[in-house]
């Protein structure tokens, strides 16, 4: 895209033909959108290939390495793409409440909430047909989440408690009680070195999309990206929740019901963190434990900062970090870079596009005018 | 008596003796964090300095053979990520309450890199106080030993108290984080003032974390700071941005902290992680109590987007 995007441009600097003018004025903004966090991405490779190679590895090596980890075979991509599913949901939670101009980011707590919700309904239904036990996964996963980061929203409508830090804590919060509950009335009595729930059973696990290893949770990921995306972008539901998002007292003033939109999108965007569970529990663990808090809640806010929260440039942005998690084994075995340099490469990603949004509507070529 | 059967007292004591030694690294980030809120800004990336800080004291304190030269280290290293922090919120129409999450991740991520040689080695720790000489109890001596350290932050709380309202640089902190435009006209330069006590707060905050790794739990490893940095900028908020109030707030804190392991120690392990979790659902609860979403916090800044 930014390639195509740089030929009209050229052209206009050059004789700035009318249409082409045109073009920029109806497009400068999209092009902005692409642009920008792109080249926020590159300078954050940059900054990461200097910092790797000021411990003696060569940089060319660490960005080969991480494109053949990531996208170089197609066990490199499916690797990917179960890495991208959960990281879809999680970092919904965080976009869909940026609607609003809320600052979410406890999609690790909704997370843990809802696989813990999920393994209790299978194991509650134990011997039900699968397909019965799967939906009721489903169900509990997102309404455990949901109530997890709605409470964080009512916290604030309600309490006046700042969402940001509260959602937090209740990550926290979730991460103990998944493990008091592991290690204690839901222990399952076999796992003697990782508590662990019993298992939910093989048959009941929602398996690969046909003729691949990617689980059905990819689907999970795109259907609940895409039907947010229609939700906030084509639906009268979604427009008030922009138009409170935009000024909360023009929306009060209008009457729309502030409350209910805040608690709502709470629930939805948590409802998706928990699926993001669930997904990891039917799909990967197979049971409860501590291994689920493994940050996909974390690189999903990260994840819906890079799309500028928004719910279709989710599913790409995510599908690239998911990448950059998949790369990390191969950098560990071939750089002998240690686990945590995805984690580095993160947080420079996530500063350069905070500093990036500064650049917004300050780059002239893009404003049309010549 | 003697022999160490003091029964339940047990608990109050290790409770009292947790709140000491658990209390320093909220105090440290809380009074940190109290200089950079007051000046109008919020830096939630607190918990990325507290993690890059106890990793840098620890490596320099190995390397050097000196704690001391690991608690400046960590405090240099604080205050570098508090100017990182400063410097990409002066751009224009950046938020820093994003940059503060941002921050948080890149500082833990770079710590568990740069920290991955030091979870081996043993290096010099920080030297304690016996107040409990007088005492042949050895639950009350291991309670009463106490860590230099937090005998600075508590001093530490009223010399700020008392900085920010006679001195000139308090009254400037303040002036910024009520008022920027204020501040403007008078011809103060907003964004160095908030830099300084964005460095400064980082500072503070690195120096706690030097607190975790070489004085207690006293060693580096990847779980050792579970969310203190933001509990402790959470704990700013209904401190009402006193450095007094912090004080209070961390030992309470701390107390809390402390009661999953007391408990532990006699023999109540069911609940263990629940009571982990106290400082956390405290924080929660104190946070809901005190907060209304009728009227401002009496006492915050008014530049201070949290609060709006």
């Amino acid at each position: 895209m930014t390639t195509e995007a740089a030929d009209p441009l050229g052209a206009v600097g050059a004789v700035a033909p009318a249409a082409d003018a045109g073009f920029l004025q109806r497009h400068g903004a999209s092009i902005e959108y692409i642009l920008i966090p792109g080249a926020a991405l590159v300078g954050a490779l940059a900054v990461f290939g200097i910092f790797v190679a000021l411990f003696g590895k060569n940089p060319l090596d660490l960005y080969f390495y991480m494109y053949q980890g990531a996208f170089g075979t197609w066990f490199s991509w499916q690797n990917t793409l179960t890495r991208a599913a959960p990281l879809i949901l999680t970092a919904l939670c965080t976009a869909l409440p940026a609607q609003l101009g809320m600052v979410i980011i406890g999609g690790e707590g909704a997370l843990l909430i809802g696989a813990l919700s999920a393994t209790s309904a299978a194991l509650a239904l134990q011997g039900a047909p699968p397909l019965v036990m799967q939906i009721a996964m489903v169900c509990a996963g997102v309404i455990g989440g949901g109530l997890w980061i709605m409470l964080s929203g009512a916290l604030r409508q309600y309490r006046g408690v700042n969402e940001t830090i509260s959602s937090l804590l209740l990550v926290y919060i979730a991460l103990a009680i998944l493990n008091h509950l592991v290690e204690g009335v839901m222990r399952d009595p076999a796992s003697l070195n990782k508590p662990s729930t019993r298992e939910i059973g093989a048959a009941n696990m929602i398996g690969s999309i046909p003729g691949t290893d990617v689980h059905w949770g990819l689907v999970f990921g795109l259907v609940a990206a895409i039907a947010a995306y229609i939700l906030i972008y084509h639906t009268v539901f979604g427009f008030a929740a922009r138009v409170a998002g935009g000024n909360i007292r023009a929306a009060k003033i209008v009457g729309l019901g502030v409350n209910k939109l805040i608690l709502t999108i709470c629930f939805l965007a948590g409802g998706a963190a928990g699926l993001a569970g669930m997904v990891e529990v039917a799909a990967v663990q197979g049971r409860t434990n501590a291994n689920l808090a493994a940050g996909y809640g974390f690189t999903g806010i990260l994840v819906a900062f890079l799309a500028r929260q928004n719910p279709l440039a989710i599913i790409p942005v995510a599908i690239l970090l998911g990448g950059i998690s998949a790369s990390g084994g191969l950098l560990q075995r071939r750089l002998g870079l240690p686990d945590a340099s995805v984690l580095v490469l993160q947080g420079i990603i996530f500063v350069f596009v905070l500093a990036s949004d500064a650049l917004y509507g300050r780059i002239s070529f893009l404003k049309g005018k010549s | 008596m003697a022999d160490g059967s003091i029964g339940l007292w047990t608990v109050p004591l290790a409770v009292f003796g947790g709140a000491i030694r658990v209390s320093t690294p909220f105090l440290f980030v809380s009074l940190g964090e109290c200089i950079t809120e007051r000046s109008g800004r919020i830096n939630l990336g607190l918990e990325g300095t507290l993690v890059m800080g106890a990793m840098s004291a620890y490596g320099i304190s190995y390397l050097s053979g000196s704690p001391w030269l690991g608690v400046l280290a960590a405090g240099v290293t604080g205050a570098l990520l508090g100017a990182l922090h400063a410097g990409i919120c002066s751009l224009p129409r950046v938020n820093d309450i994003a940059v503060g999450i941002a921050l948080m991740l890149f500082g833990t991520g770079l710590a568990f890199y740069l920290g991955k040689p030091l979870i081996e080695p043993t290096a010099p720790r920080l030297p304690a106080i016996d107040f409990g000489w007088w005492s042949d109890i050895p639950q009350v001596r291991a309670a009463l030993r106490i860590n230099v350290m937090f005998l600075i932050g508590v001093a530490l709380a009223p010399i700020l108290y008392w900085a920010f309202r006679t001195t000139r640089w308090g009254l400037l902190i303040r002036t910024v984080g009520e008022s920027s435009d204020a501040a403007r006209a008078m011809g103060h330069s907003v964004l160095l003032i908030r830099l300084r006590a964005t460095m400064v707060g980082g500072f503070l905050a690195g120096i706690g974390g030097s607190f975790l790794s070489l004085f207690y739990p006293g060693s580096w490893n990847e779980g050792l700071s579970s969310g203190q940095g933001i509990t402790a900028v959470a704990l700013v908020i209904f401190a009402r941005w006193d450095p007094m109030l912090c004080l209070w707030a961390s030992l309470a804190f701390g107390g809390a902290a402390a009661l999953g392991p007391a408990l532990q120690s006699v023999g109540v392990t069911s609940g263990y992680h629940l009571f982990n979790a106290a400082p956390y659902i405290l924080t929660l609860a104190i946070m809901i109590i005190t907060c209304s979403p009728k009227r401002t916090l009496t006492g915050a800044p008014a530049e201070l987007s949290i609060t709006r």
